[in-house]
């Protein structure tokens, strides 16, 4: 996988990349909770991997965006991810020959909203924080207001998918794995991936080296609205059904698995396969504790300390460079 | 944020410059006056010593916390965890606070210890606070979980009477909100530290230079946001007389939203206490008066209840577009 | 007081590097107590570096500093407040989002408890008076509603204030760019007065006649050095100006413009922009330079040029793409993750593509080309861009610019700091460049420069107040357009 570490040509090599840490993490999480367990390593990895999948699916779009500088996060994904999972159940009513429809569905009412994320940021001049708080304020509402009292199911033929496996690897992890690979085509080898990469080091350079940078930061908005529909929408085909609270956990692991995954929060460098290594981290740690028979609260503070400490670390590596 | 392209100064005549600030301070009490306009004209008896009780039962809550956004405001960064650390205040205080009063103080003393160690990660450490605080979120809720598993819990006696107590002519929460915003205003705004802790925000280097520590302040700050904080959970416990981990977490949104109605800025340093109670209040009214509006077209002629929520967002909006539009309008 | 032969501060040996980059080495300077000590020499030269010292604001590397009659290795913030060191930085250390009162209690520690604001608005409000008589500004005004002029003003006024203690040494650099050449006086005459009462000072400026008329001593910076010191009765304007360049001049033979001035070809650059001075005209092959004092609209001009390339731009009409070669290096030129080939090839992106996606191959070839041509030393290409020292820095992103096919190339200022090597190496490239075609706008704020141009366009306060041709090009020029206007004024 190292081919796919998204360092500019030519940057020196580590004694080991920045990434494979949060892999090491993960296995080392793994190896002690199925020996704790005493059995089920296998079950975990495959469970691992599907959760994995939505994890890295909304932490794309958020590492685009967060690679694009100082300020820029994503706040509406939980938002988007319940109002999408809502607008797709709604549109295929339980019918296998709805899901194309309702996927698209879906995945349009991603891109408005991250549309609407970026007018707000550039009308009104406000820092993409609030844009996509006030933004998220409002997606909730239309959530509420659209699915009220909606209790459909997801189409038998979307939960199977979801379910599927190949070759004993989930489907859903192989279709999150080649959005990955797409992903780091578009950063390392478009002009698009490049100026949301050189925006994020240096805005004003970029703009006077000639890149279109508004037109990056609207692309990438819209790229994280979408995939957090697309989320949505596969969650509640997981899960039997779309709740609008079912993107809640999302807010915190996207942007967890981003830092946690070795892209630089200051902007400017962004690393996919460390996305999958802090998501499956951050999974056999909730299962660890989980073993271990801890509650909910004490995964959260856990949880809440990794990410802490996760950026304190790395923030000193920043400072060192 | 656009690029900003020209280095040199702005070329504004100084007089423009603060008719502008001028017009952008007055803009929070304008829509006080606006949103309390619009409940007058739909239902008159809610401005009124019991309707104004009721409708702002939850504002003194939303102030404090505001006020607590708006001290981490000061210093250019934000808090992502304001709403969980009041619902984990919320929690010890009415599982603990009658039973074992010590050992309440001295975790709700924690939390300030570990606000004002978030400062020292997020200025040593250079990282963003919009993570670190995000992390802490999650630290807050657990800890409310552990503490409160399921809702439940008692108020104080003295909390529950404070927030239950009617003053002679002036509601409460009215009340409270002055006092708030008026002893802020004096501590950040009016006091000799409180000039150099706003400095931070808008000239760290010019702060430093002049021989002042930009980490104390940052970690002073903190701590103020932690102490305001702890006042919303309490008061919070005080308004609803049980706690649920859950109960405050649309507090982070709702005080970083009241913090910006009320003319508070990301970058720079400007805050203003009193604009952000009266965000806070324009917030929680505009939730409030949803109720009274009559729209014809809509089924049953009401905005139905779920719309809470969007109405403060899309308030929050338009505060900012009628920002733009002065600044634009003084160009 | 003390006595008239003291001194107030003295430094020896005083080194501090920037990386790769040496801004002061082995400095030895002594300030008397109440004499005014006139520092000159070009940008980058290092005499802001040296008041950072003296302020406490940046540690040397090496070197001793004398103050009170005690050695420091360094001085710190807070010594430097307690022994009465001010300063008036380039850029303004004033909050903008604090009163002015408000400011001047930030810098007086003292100043605190009850009616705190009533004392720091007295305390600047009567040095404001004493310094700037009739001068407009309140002590409750907020700082960012003021004009660059006034913050000047305040910043000034505040280094003058006592609270407690003494006042030692103040250092003003270039305390005048942004005042009328009234209120420049009042500064300049006030200073004269306070040196009366023991206070030391170090007035850093430009203008020559200023540092001539109002210092008693005067220090000539070059390249990180003193290159000549002592009573200002030794100099003159023309020898100032010569030590400060010492013998830098570019070979004049080596103009050719008369060969490349063709008024028939074709026009790369319009501007006449209503309430900014004179038309502007740039055509194809021509070097063009931006004079004038620095910050004066020229980076302002430039910019707008850049936008009018991409999106119509009212005045201003742009036949051709448009490249830019950024002179602040950090804040608009250098991409600091990646490395030297990338920082090349990023403004060529459209160019190097294969279908949808960029091939590493043609990036190559391009980085490899340029990289050969500016002469960048460099073991690879692919090395950090951040390793390279500042002029290999700025080679690149000369590279960045020439690499690109755009018609018209701008420059804002991209030699500070650049060693005289690398600037010959540039300049070469340029005059070969415009040969073929190409158009260069040289915002430049060294003279030298302007003798590469074959016409220069003279800036003041955001207008154009003067445009000169061959050889009127000369410094004696250039100053006498840009204070035409301030006289008038």
């Amino acid at each position: 996988m190292s081919d796919l570490a998204l360092r500019p040509p030519g940057w020196k090599m580590p004694n080991l990349p920045v990434w494979s840490w949060s892999f090491l993490a993960a296995l080392l999480v793994w190896v002690l909770s199925f020996t704790i367990a005493g059995q089920g390593a296998g079950g975990m990895l495959v469970a691992a991997l599907s959760f994995s999948a939505f994890t890295v699916m909304v932490g794309l779009g958020q590492m685009f965006v967060i690679t694009l500088g100082p300020g820029n996060v994503d706040l509406s994904i939980p938002a988007t991810i319940g109002l999408a999972s809502a607008v797709a159940m709604k549109v295929m009513g339980g019918q296998d020959g709805m899901i194309a429809v309702g996927l698209l569905a879906a995945l349009g009412c991603g891109l408005l909203i991250g549309g609407f994320n970026y007018l707000l940021i550039r009308l009104l001049r406000i820092p993409p924080i609030v844009a996509t708080l006030s933004a998220s304020l409002i997606i909730q509402s239309v959530g509420i207001s659209y699915g009220r009292g909606l209790q459909i199911k997801p189409p038998p033929a979307l939960t199977d998918a979801t379910f599927a496996r190949l070759l004993g690897v989930p489907v859903l992890a192989i279709a999150a794995i080649v959005l990955s690979v797409i992903a780091a085509i578009l950063l390392q080898r478009t002009i698009y991936g490049r100026t949301v990469l050189a925006a994020g080091q240096n805005m004003r350079a970029a703009h006077f080296a000639g890149l279109s940078v508004e037109r990056a930061r609207l692309l990438t908005y819209i790229l994280s609205g979408g995939l957090a529909a697309l989320c949505g929408a596969l969650l509640a085909g997981f899960s039997g059904g779309s709740s609008l609270s079912m993107g809640r956990e999302y807010l915190l692991s996207s942007i967890a698995v981003v830092v946690l995954g070795g892209t630089s929060v200051a902007g400017g460098r962004a690393n996919v396969p460390g996305l999958w290594g802090g998501a499956l981290f951050l999974f056999m740690v909730s299962t660890l504790l989980n073993t271990a028979g801890f509650g909910s609260g004490l995964r959260d503070v856990f949880t809440g300390l990794i990410i802490v400490a996760g950026i304190a670390i790395t923030g000193t590596r920043q400072a060192l460079r | 944020m656009t690029i900003g392209l020209a280095r040199t100064g702005s070329g504004q005549a100084p007089g423009a410059a603060s008719r502008q600030r001028v017009l952008r301070g007055a803009l929070p009490a304008a829509s006080l006056l606006i949103v309390l306009a619009a409940i007058w004209y739909f239902n008159p008896r809610a401005i009124s010593y019991f309707g104004l009780n009721l409708m702002l039962n939850l504002a003194i809550p939303v102030a404090l916390a505001t006020i607590a956004q708006m001290c981490v405001m000061a210093t250019n960064e934000l808090d992502l965890s304001i709403g969980s650390f009041v619902g984990f205040v919320a929690c010890v205080t009415a599982t603990y606070m009658t039973s074992q009063p010590l050992l309440a103080l001295l975790m709700l003393a924690g939390g300030i210890l570990v606000y004002m160690l978030a400062a020292v990660v997020v200025h040593l450490r250079n990282v963003p606070s919009i993570v670190v605080t995000l992390g802490l979120s999650f630290f807050w809720a657990g800890l409310a979980v552990l503490i409160r598993p399921t809702p439940g819990g008692a108020a104080p006696a003295f909390l529950r009477d404070l927030m239950r107590w009617q003053p002679p002519f002036v509601p409460l929460p009215v009340l409270l909100a002055v006092l708030i915003g008026v002893g802020v205003h004096l501590l950040l705004m009016r006091s000799s530290y409180g000039a150099v802790l706003r400095g931070v925000g808008g000239n760290a280097r010019a702060v430093s230079r002049a021989g002042w520590s930009i980490l104390k302040a940052k970690v002073a700050m903190f701590a103020l946001a932690g102490v305001f904080g702890i006042l919303s959970g309490l008061t919070l416990v005080g308004v609803s007389s049980s706690a649920d981990a859950n109960m405050a977490t649309g507090y982070t949104l709702l005080s970083i939203a009241g913090a910006v109605i009320g003319g508070a800025e990301f970058i720079g340093g400007r805050i203003s206490p009193i604009g952000a109670v009266i965000g806070a209040l324009v917030l929680q009214l505009a939730a409030s008066a949803l109720n009274f509006f009559k729209v014809p077209f809509l089924p049953g002629g009401r905005i139905p209840q779920e719309w809470q929520v969007g109405a403060q967002g899309m308030f929050l909006i338009v505060i900012l577009a009628a920002r733009v539009l002065i600044s634009k309008a003084e160009k | 007081m003390a006595s008239p032969q003291g001194t107030a501060v003295s430094l020896s040996g005083v080194s501090r590097s920037f990386g790769a980059v040496r801004a002061l080495s082995g400095v030895d300077l002594a300030i008397p107590e109440g004499q005014c000590l006139g520092l000159v020499g070009h940008n980058g030269a290092g005499k802001s570096t040296l008041m950072h010292v003296l302020a406490g604001t940046l540690r040397p590397d090496t070197g001793q500093i004398a103050l009170a009659g005690e050695q420091h290795d360094r001085i710190t913030v807070n010594l430097a407040q307690r022994l009465g060191i001010r300063c008036v930085f380039q850029e303004l250390s004033l909050c903008p989002n604090l009163t002015v009162a408000e400011n001047t209690r930030i810098l007086h520690p003292s100043i605190r408890g009850f009616g705190w604001r009533r004392k720091a608005g007295r305390l600047i409000a009567a040095m404001l008076d004493r310094i700037f008589p009739g001068h407009d500004i309140s002590p409750d005004a907020v700082v960012a509603d003021l004009s660059i002029g006034r913050r000047q003003m305040v910043e000034i006024a505040r280094a003058f204030t006592v609270s407690q203690g003494a006042l030692r040494l103040v250092i003003l650099d270039e305390p005048t760019s942004s005042l009328d050449a009234t209120t420049a006086r009042q500064l300049l005459d006030f200073m004269r007065g306070a040196l009366k009462s023991g206070v030391s000072c170090v007035l850093i400026s430009h203008m020559m006649g200023e540092i001539l008329n109002y210092s008693d001593l005067i220090a000539v910076m070059k390249n990180g050095q003193l290159v000549a010191s002592g009573p200002v009765g030794q100099f003159s304007s023309e020898s100032l100006v010569e030590l400060m360049s010492g013998g830098e001049h570019p070979d004049r033979t080596a103009r050719q413009r008369a060969a490349r001035v063709r008024a028939e070809t074709a026009i790369s650059v319009r501007a006449e922009e209503p309430g900014r001075g004179l038309p502007f005209i740039a055509r194809q092959g021509e070097v063009i330079g931006l004079a004038g004092l620095s910050g004066h609209g020229q980076t302002d001009f430039l910019v707008r040029v850049f936008e009018a390339a991409r999106a119509r731009h009212p005045g201003l009409s742009v036949s051709g793409d448009v490249s830019f070669v950024a002179g602040d290096r950090q804040a608009d030129g250098v991409f600091p993750l990646w490395s030297i080939a990338d920082n090349i090839g990023v403004a060529s992106l459209p160019a190097l593509r294969n279908g949808l996606l960029l091939s590493p191959g043609k990036e190559k070839d391009l980085s490899d080309r340029w990289g050969r041509t500016m002469g960048i030393k460099a073991p690879s290409l692919k090395d950090e861009i951040l390793s390279l020292s500042g002029g290999n820095q700025q080679k690149a992103l000369f590279a960045r610019a020439l690499s690109t096919r755009s018609a018209v190339v701008l420059m804002d200022d991209p030699m500070r700091g650049v060693d005289i090597n690398t600037k010959l190496d540039v300049y070469d490239i340029i005059a070969q460049e415009a040969a073929g075609g190409r158009t260069f706008l040289w915002y430049t704020t060294e003279f030298e420069e302007l003798e590469y141009c074959d016409r220069v366009y003279v800036f003041q306060n955001g207008r154009i107040v003067g445009e000169l041709e061959g050889e009127q090009i000369t410094e004696a020029g250039v100053i006498g357009s840009s204070f035409k206007d301030k006289e008038a004024a």
